[in-house]
């Protein structure tokens, strides 16, 4: 019953990992077509390429775990969908019903472990049941406010020798549970005359407006009103990067020229973002002149750490659609005269940091010089997914994502190890895209297992390491808050990266000069068949900038090693 | 500010624990918590007592409000409402002990219902300052053991927190 709901769910995929509790359930996958599984080998990994698949589509990926281990192995994946608010359903094996609370062989409490990270989980009761909980899981998790759903499926609710009534609900109702569709036209209205009255404004989007489909709406409406535009890490690729009024990333390592906008905007119009504390700094000191109007889909994450002066509820598309057509249908226009100085002011900024590094500091290459090789190389379309660290930030600084959903990273829970499952996640289900998972010799070592399942499944995925033998971000804490003194954040034993993914049966290139690093690309992209993995020498030594100042205001920013805000 | 916050939830298993875990996991304080099913057998309801400003408590509500299982979530404290707690409570009485206590216990409206030969049981029902009232009031009357059901509240005139 689970795998014909699956299947009347159109699933096509689900990833997992075998094992005793499911058994009947993987005897039925074996005996059907329509729903294929892709075995992994770490439960994590079948997590996060579900997570993926939802990032890159929208719609809700599947993953499948046995009880005990396996459903613990998949919480990390879990934690990270919940935090980012990426749909996913993931079914977890349990024991036998007469057995759950007899510390049974591989019991585990899953609702209780999943509980606080999940956005709603199901225990199935009765096998007559499985086609209502399947169906009402893929509601939960795609509507509203995105997120994980856990099924915990107990062993003899999937004996094959029983046969029970199925029914496959087309629709869903439960009085308790009525995501919202549009937002408050009175308040839509205000926020639309407080626009229009701006002086110094600036669009802050998240994830949001990827989630919610609202790029083309995002794009139109800040067009219209010619208003300098910053996403947050989750938002990348919202609005086009390589557009004028896009003003880079904002916050922690936000580019220069956004943070000082958002600290001397006279208005904010937040969209499918959550003001989290990577993004405000200290909140008391948040953009002290600033108005603030914040579309959620989600009233939890309004006023939650910034008061709201026009809170707005509803789906990021259909607000913004409104707010297109009462700016259209409006006698006042924008403030082109205050707008244009608010532009030569941010052009100013721009000029004088604007993404700026060093190249003269070192022989090595620098690890933004890889960056904008592989925007160059891929003519910033690819799907890129990261892993967390320094390497995340500065493919988020130098890669000009001009589409939604191609840029895949752990952002909220910061999961080292998401990346290259992710990238696999999304290959399989755009084998003709490029998709280059960025990482580092940290992250990739926590997931590294996966190149057998790329063996298995062909999967071509372009893994770029940049390998500067150390936590790179742990590092650059310990240079800057902790005298230098580098604790743990060195690796002194790395593998052969060409031997080890050559054993995996893939190809590997060692790339240590800038010089040959275009060349390595375009061939390593050209292997469109084969697993290419890039063992990219940088320097060690490289900082992410610029960086908030701890506890600081927007603007304040160390902009390199010596120069501060 | 103390408020108190009534929830109407889906009478289901593991619906109590989200909410009592919710309060945990994002640091909501709990004073006390009361639960149990309604004239409608499928609809709990919960009514939770805690201390926090206007912002946390509208967090709080919103949160609830999120959960699946929760259908409505209202601050009885935002209106004029009744709030009642039920108390009992074991003394030793002997002695002229036992003639004081009975006093006090009077005077505060309670009642002996368990009687030794050297115990008193007092149930007491009002608001939980009352109760709190009646314990600093029994002075050095010796208390052995005391149970509070929690507070629980309705609205006054014709609000309701139903369906």
């Amino acid at each position: 019953m689970v795998v014909r709901a699956l299947r009347d769910e159109g699933v096509k995929y689900i990833y997992g990992y075998p094992g005793g509790s499911l058994l009947h359930v993987y005897d039925a996958l074996f005996q059907q077509e329509d729903v294929q599984h892709v075995l992994v080998r770490h439960e994590q990994a079948a997590t996060h390429m579900a997570d993926a698949y939802a990032r890159a589509t929208g719609k809700a990926g599947v993953a499948l775990v046995t009880s005990g281990p396996g459903a613990t192995n998949a919480v990390t994946g879990i934690a990270t969908a919940f935090t980012d608010s990426i749909p996913m359903v993931v079914i977890t094996g349990q024991v036998m019903s007469h057995l759950i609370g007899e510390d049974a062989f591989q019991e585990t409490d899953m609702l209780g472990i999943s509980r606080p990270v999940v956005k709603h989980n199901f225990s199935v009761q009765r096998p007559e049941d499985i086609p209502a909980i399947v169906r009402k899981a893929f509601h939960i998790a795609e509507s509203g406010r995105p997120g994980p759903v856990v099924i915990d499926v107990p062993k003899d609710m999937t004996t094959p020798t029983e046969r029970y009534p199925y029914e496959y609900p087309k629709q869903v109702k439960m009085r308790s549970y009525t995501p919202i569709t549009r937002g408050h036209s009175g308040q839509i209205k205000k926020a639309t005359d407080l626009l229009l009255t701006a002086k110094r404004p600036v669009i802050y989007t998240g994830g949001g407006v990827i989630l919610g489909g609202a790029s083309d709406e995002l794009t139109e409406l800040s067009r219209m009103l010619n208003f300098p535009v910053t996403n947050t890490l989750m938002g990348l690729g919202g609005f086009p990067g390589t557009d004028r009024q896009f003003i880079g990333m904002l916050g922690m390592h936000g580019s220069y020229e956004a943070n000082m906008a958002m600290h001397h905007a006279d208005l904010i119009l937040a969209v499918g973002a959550r003001f989290d504390d990577r993004v405000t700094n200290a909140t008391d000191k948040f953009c002290p002149t600033a108005k603030i109007i914040h579309i959620d889909i989600d009233p939890a994450s309004i006023s939650k750490t910034v008061q709201a002066d026009i809170p707005i509820v509803g789906p990021a598309k259909v607000v913004l659609e409104e707010m297109i057509q009462l700016v259209k249908g409006s006698k006042k226009q924008p403030d082109t005269a205050a707008i244009q100085s608010w532009w030569q002011q941010i052009d100013e900024w721009r000029q004088r940091h604007g993404g700026r590094f060093r190249t003269d500091d070192s022989d090595l290459m620098k690890p933004q010089q890889v960056i904008e090789m592989l925007s160059k190389v891929t003519n910033g379309d690819a799907f890129v997914t990261s892993d967390v660290g320094q390497h995340q930030m500065f493919a988020a600084q130098y890669y000009k994502f001009n589409k939604p959903n191609r840029w895949i990273n752990s952002g909220g829970l910061g999961t080292m190890g998401f990346g290259f499952p992710a990238a696999m996640g999304v290959k399989m289900n755009f084998p003709d895209a490029d998709v280059a998972c960025v990482t580092g010799e940290g992250s990739i070592q926590m997931n590294i297992q996966e190149l057998s399942t790329c063996k298995q499944y062909d999967l071509p995925v372009k893994i770029l390491c940049l390998n500067n033998q150390s936590l790179g971000m742990v590092r650059q804490w310990q240079d800057m808050n902790y005298e230098s003194r580098h604790s743990q954040s060195y690796m002194k034993s790395l593998p052969d990266f060409v031997k080890l993914v050559e054993a995996y049966g893939h190809v590997g290139m060692k790339v240590e000069k800038y010089s040959d690093l275009e060349g390595a690309m375009r061939e390593a992209f050209a292997l469109k068949d084969r697993l290419v993995f890039m063992d990219i020498a940088v320097d060690p030594f490289e900082h992410v900038y610029p960086m908030q100042v701890p506890r600081g205001a927007m603007r304040d920013m160390w902009l390199s090693k010596t120069e501060r805000t | 500010m103390r408020h108190i916050i009534s929830v109407l939830m889906e009478n289901e298993p593991g619906a109590l624990s989200r909410v009592v875990g919710l309060f945990s996991q994002r640091n909501f304080n709990i004073e006390s918590l009361t639960v149990a099913p309604t004239e409608d057998a499928t609809l709990s309801r919960l009514t939770v007592t805690t201390i926090g400003n206007d912002r946390v408590v509208e967090q709080i509500t919103k949160q609830l409000n999120k959960l699946i299982d929760v259908v409505k979530v209202v601050d009885l404290s935002e209106g004029e409402h009744v709030e009642r707690e039920v108390m009992m409570i074991k003394l030793k009485a002997s002695g002229q002990m036992r003639a004081e206590i009975k006093r006090t216990c009077d005077i505060f409206r309670g009642q002996i219902i368990d009687v030794t030969a050297t115990t008193y049981t007092v149930q007491l029902v009002g608001a939980s300052d009352k109760l709190d009232a009646f314990i600093s009031a029994l002075g050095s009357a010796s208390i052995m053991e005391v149970v509070r059901s929690g507070v629980c509240g309705i609205a006054r005139g014709e609000k309701v927190l139903s369906l």
